[in-house]
């Protein structure tokens, strides 16, 4: 059972951060037009070292209990450093945002063939084949 | 799951800046309004943007933060023009008339960044459905 759960390695928690990032780029997009609104941004690097930490994952202290799923880490929003800030205080630059959402979208898609290997590299050894 | 967020965030853009372009065909629409009294001369309405960061400004349980709502529809402060029109049945005792504030130039601008906040956002909307259909195409692997 080990096995299974370590088999898909970082990648999940990868998928579920880069998801994430999504989500904050979309937010920057959605207020673009918002007055004093200020661009935010993921710090990749701080959440995932957070979520590999072991202090801050559940700990199983029983043998009957579940492995938990790791719950992101809050931390590791970042505000963006902007070229230029519009009039009303805003710090969403649209291209900017655009090209971020489009390599994020990518990175998403590169995380997610790594998982499908993975998937089907159990899939063949369950199979036997 | 973050990905069903971005529907919601998206969704909440796409409805202010429809609300946006209504404001601004309203505002072409009475571009040649005419008025008796300054007070009552029709001014330019503004829809006013604000950011949902709290969950209590959100639908209880709705993946809505991190989106955007209309604050309030201000009006524009630019002062109504004032014009010498005696024949006109509005006309005020000096022979003024008062026309609404709208630059239709002004209108135009707005309504075309409206119309591309709002592809934006469908584009975003596109992106996140892919991932997404990607996303359960997994167990197929």
């Amino acid at each position: 059972m080990n096995l299974l759960d370590q088999s898909l390695g970082i990648h999940e928690q990868a998928l579920q951060i880069k998801a994430r990032r999504l989500e904050v780029l979309a937010q920057n997009i959605a207020n673009a037009d918002t007055p004093n609104y200020k661009a935010r941004d993921i710090d990749f690097k701080a959440v995932f070292n957070a979520t590999q930490n072991v202090d801050t994952a559940m700990q199983a202290t029983n043998s009957g209990h579940f492995a938990a799923g790791q719950t992101l880490n809050p931390d590791g929003m970042r505000f963006r450093t902007p070229f230029n800030i519009a009039f009303d205080g805003n710090t969403v630059e649209m291209t900017v945002e655009q090209a971020h959402y489009g390599k994020a979208a990518g990175d998403y898609q590169a995380t997610l063939n790594f998982l499908e290997n993975r998937v089907s590299g159990i899939r063949k050894a369950i199979r036997g084949e | 799951m973050a990905l069903d967020n971005i529907f919601g965030i998206a969704g909440t853009a796409l409805n202010a800046q429809l609300t946006r372009m209504n404001a601004t065909a309203s505002n072409l629409a009475n571009a040649g309004t005419m008025a008796g009294t300054e007070k009552e001369a029709f001014r330019a309405k503004r829809a006013v943007f604000k950011a949902l960061v709290d969950e209590q400004q959100t639908h209880a349980g709705a993946p809505y933060v991190g989106g955007v709502k209309i604050s309030h529809i201000a009006d524009d402060a630019s002062p109504p023009v004032k014009v010498a029109d005696p024949k006109n049945p509005l006309a005020d005792k000096d022979g003024y008339v008062y026309k609404s504030n709208v630059s239709e130039v002004t209108e135009m601008v707005e309504m075309m960044a409206a119309a591309r906040s709002y592809q934006n956002n469908v584009e975003v909307i596109n992106t996140a459905r892919q991932l997404m259909m990607r996303t359960l195409d997994i167990s197929k692997a």
